[in-house]
This record gives C-alpha cells, structure tokens and sequence, in this order.
C-alpha cells in the first residue's frame, strides 16, 4: 500500500487518490481558431515520463488539487504541493 | 530449419535429445539492415517475420534490451478473443483470431492455441440486455457468438456461483466459441525461430539508447553494441513506447500503467473455458498444467515500475471469489506485473510515427498478446507496401486529430 500525502489533509491511502494529469499543460486559446493538431496534442499528447513525474492528483475524500512529484519506477513519492496559494 | 514432428521428438527421446540443436542463431549485429524492429516481444517478432514470409525483406534486425518475449509476451494471461463491439476492432482482433489458428502449422511450432470458448457474464436483467446488444454486434461483425441462458451457463461452467443468495447471480452469458488460451512463450519462441530460419538476426541484450536522424529522417539506432543503420526502423515496444517516442522527439497519447496477474498452485481441472465478471472485472481460466490463471483491471497509478499495488490485488482476487467462492482456499503460486500502454480509445497505433521512417506499432493497452500475429502482419503490410491494409487504416496514429476514435473501452464494457 502507497502513502501519498494531500497538502490539506496529510498522509493517506492512496485508494483514496486519482490521477488526474501530467502537470503543466495549459488549454489552448480556444475563443481564438487553433488547429487540429494543436487540439490534439492538448487533448492526448502525454510525456508519460519514466523516472521522475510532475502530476496533478485529486485527494478525492476532500477534493484538493495538488502536485505530487514522484519517480514511475520505484514509485517513491518525492512530494506534494498545493496549487492553492491559500494553501502554500 | 529442422522441422519439428512426432517423428522427431520420438527419435529424440531415444537418443537423450542430444539432435535438437538451437532453435535461433545468436548473430553479431551488422553496421546495416533494410529494417530494425525495435523490442523482440511477440509483436517485434511478427512483424519481422510476416515482413519476411510475406514481403520477402529478410535483411532485417529486432533489437530487443533484455531476452526475446521477456516482457508483456511472457506476463499476460494467454487470452485470445475477438469479441468486440465495433467492426473496425473486430475485424482486426478476429484477422488475429484466424492467424493463431494456422499459426502452429504456420510455425511448425506448437502455440497451444486451445479454442475452450470465452464466457462474458450477465449477472441481472439490465446486464442481459446489454449482453444481447454484445451478442447482436458480434453476429453483425461476422464473429461467431453465443447468447447462453444461466442454465447453460451451468452446465458448461459448474464452479461458479449459483447460490440463490449470490451478490452477483448469474443469469447469463455471451459466450464466443472461437476465443480461448494459447502457450504465450511458445508464441515468441515460434516466430522468433521461424523469423531467424528466414534470415532474421535477433539480437538480445542489446538496448536501444538513440536514433541516429538525418533531415529529419530515422537511419538507424545507436545501440549498446554500436550503430546500426537501415532503411526503416519500427517500434514495438508496448509500455515503453513514450520513452521511444521521447528519443525521437515527439510524444504520443498514451499512459503507461502496470497490469497484475496471478496463477494459483496446479490443481486439477475444474474450468475449461475462459470466464469474466465485468461487473466483479476479474477473468480466469485453467492452465494445461492446471494453474489457475486470473486477472483484472489495471492498476491506477501510472507506473514503469513491472510490479502491482495492493488494492487491485484485493479487488482481482475479491472479485473472482465472489463468482467462483469455492476458489477461497487456493493457494496462489506467483503474482506478477507488466507495463502496458494504454491509449484514451482502448485501441492499439499501427502505421507511421509521423517521424520519417519510423514506424509504431503500440497502445495495445491490456490486450496485446491476442493481437501479436495481426499487429505483425498488419505492420508489416504498411511498411512493405506504402499503404496501410484496408483492417489497419482505423488505427493510424492520425485518428487523434481526425477525432475518429474506436472508443472499446466505453462501447462493449469488457476488460482489455
């Protein structure tokens, strides 16, 4: 069983997380035209990096959004960040 | 080649087996070949050897990092179906179904591609109707079906959970005849032998670390053992394919999660079909050796890491003993992972990367062992021939910015 830590409540069972996304992805302009291809990439592209990762989880019991870094391999968990200033 | 036959094992047997000889040469990769295959699962050595058989390109290497079918070739659980709900989907999982039936002849190696049938579950009256709409598209994609009463259900499956008191009653099944089980490494090992009688080098223990680029075109690999150059290079390396991918520079839309199996203790027969629970999302079926042979979903933690997490465990093995509980006692022999590349539509990448070159054949996701001889011959249709086979056009790479996706894993409910 993995612990992961949610930045408002502290360590938990990680059944009670989701992955949500890779970090750093920005939503296209979309009241502006954007391409097929721009689209695309938005919607599916994924670094799926093996090692370390930056992503967006959800500590679904509270609903916080947060970043958890961690390496895919040994699945050791490096750390979380709130993305709520509120919360830093 | 030698050609295997009773004739032979039975000369063997006198003489202590001492005539077999190597079944595949170990060769000193050359500085240059028409194609590279990159990873020598079942899919690299298909496609190899149909782009041999079928194209006559025999000057060509598959590059495998670690020993040929030692990753997802060698982890699945050796189910073979075409049972799926759209027509693009089942016309290539049932081009699949078809090659596994010659394929031992095909070889002149035994694949045990055993046909016990594959058994879907309905376990109530809503399940039922959705597993007669399953039933009706199968019979439209021209697969053969069955739509079983729980009666029958009974009769061909005895050891599951007919208890009136059952959390998950059986009230029926769609049953596909022609699905079952093959012998997973006999399958590497068969096309790896009968690619290298055809003048295939398999090179093992030799990681991919680069591609060599010129304007903007694939030339080669750098490897381990040094540069290799060719005219076309293909990837086929299932989970690992976004790190391919991020050699090349481009990225593909696809997540890398590890799928978990379990084989329990040999006992003796009690299931000779192949059965899933979508509601309980666990599978089983008995080995030749009388291993019990079961999985479920995948973990939900993308992973590189070939090992599985707790809580699938809890639910693969609560969900198989809630519809076979007289299961409770076995005693489970190995558990094993392996990383799969799973993309948003459930359905695998055939044909070009969009880098000049190179070619992809990956996002089999949960399902790629019942697909190795279709995803071989597939692939190398299109590289041998500019043109992609009328079954693999759908699943170009190019479906994620027409936005013409097969989506299976919402359309037909059923594990990948």
């Amino acid at each position: 069983m993995q612990i992961f830590t949610c930045p408002f409540c502290g360590p938990r069972d990680e059944r009670e997380f989701h992955f949500i996304a890779e970090a750093g992805k920005t939503r296209p302009d979309t009241l502006n035209q954007i391409s097929d291809e721009d689209w695309a990439a938005y919607l599916h592209s994924h670094r799926n990096e093996k090692g370390h990762v930056r992503e967006i989880w959800m500590h679904t019991t509270c609903g916080e959004l947060f970043l958890l870094e961690r390496d895919s391999v040994t699945m050791e968990v490096l750390g979380s960040t709130a993305l709520r200033e509120a919360g830093q | 080649m030698k050609r295997y036959s009773a004739w032979q094992l039975f000369r063997e047997g006198l003489r202590g087996g001492k005539g077999w000889g190597m079944a595949w040469r170990t060769p000193k990769p050359k500085k240059q070949y028409d194609v590279v295959i990159i990873g020598a699962g079942g899919h690299g050595l298909s496609t190899a050897y149909y782009l041999a058989k079928n194209h006559g390109i025999t000057d060509i290497a598959v590059i495998e990092k670690g020993w040929l079918g030692g990753g997802n070739t060698g982890r699945n659980t050796t189910a073979i179906r075409s049972n799926y709900f759209y027509p693009e989907s089942a016309q290539l999982y049932d081009l699949s179904v078809r090659l596994y039936e010659g394929l031992s002849k095909d070889l002149n190696y035994n694949v045990m591609f055993s046909q016990r049938g594959m058994m879907v579950l309905a376990h109530s009256e809503p399940e039922m109707e959705m597993a007669a709409r399953q039933y009706n598209a199968m019979r439209l994609n021209g697969i053969d079906a069955e739509f079983l009463d729980a009666k029958e259900v009974r009769k061909r499956a005895p050891i599951l959970n007919y208890r009136d008191d059952a959390r998950y009653p059986i009230h029926g099944a769609v049953n596909q005849p022609r699905g079952g089980t093959g012998r997973h490494d006999a399958v590497a090992w068969g096309y790896a032998r009968a690619a290298d009688a055809l003048g295939v080098d398999i090179i093992q223990n030799c990681e991919v670390t680069d591609f060599l680029m010129e304007g903007g075109r694939c030339v080669g690999v750098n490897t381990a053992f040094g540069e290799i150059r060719s005219g076309m290079v293909a990837a086929t390396v299932a989970g690992h394919s976004s790190v391919i991918a991020g050699m090349a520079g481009f990225k593909l839309p696809i997540h890398s999660y590890a799928l978990q199996a379990f084989v329990s203790e040999p006992y003796k027969p009690v299931l000779d079909t192949v059965v899933l629970s979508p509601a309980v999302g666990t599978y089983i079926s008995q080995s030749d050796k009388g291993g019990l042979v079961f999985g479920g979903a995948l973990d939900r933690v993308p992973s590189y890491g070939q090992r599985g997490n707790m809580p699938v465990q809890e639910a693969v093995i609560g969900g198989l003993l809630e519809f076979m509980p007289a299961l409770s006692k076995v005693k489970l022999l190995r558990h094993w992972g392996g990383i799969v590349d799973v993309t948003p539509d459930s359905s695998p990448i055939i044909g070009p990367s969009g880098v000049d070159g190179l070619y992809l054949n990956c996002g089999w996701g949960t399902g790629g062992f019942k697909a190795i001889p279709a995803g071989g011959y597939l692939l190398a249709h299109r590289m041998a021939t500019g043109q992609h086979h009328e079954i693999s056009r759908p699943f170009d790479l190019d479906r994620f910015t027409t936005g013409r996706l097969i989506d299976e894993s919402a359309a037909s409910g059923i594990a990948h």
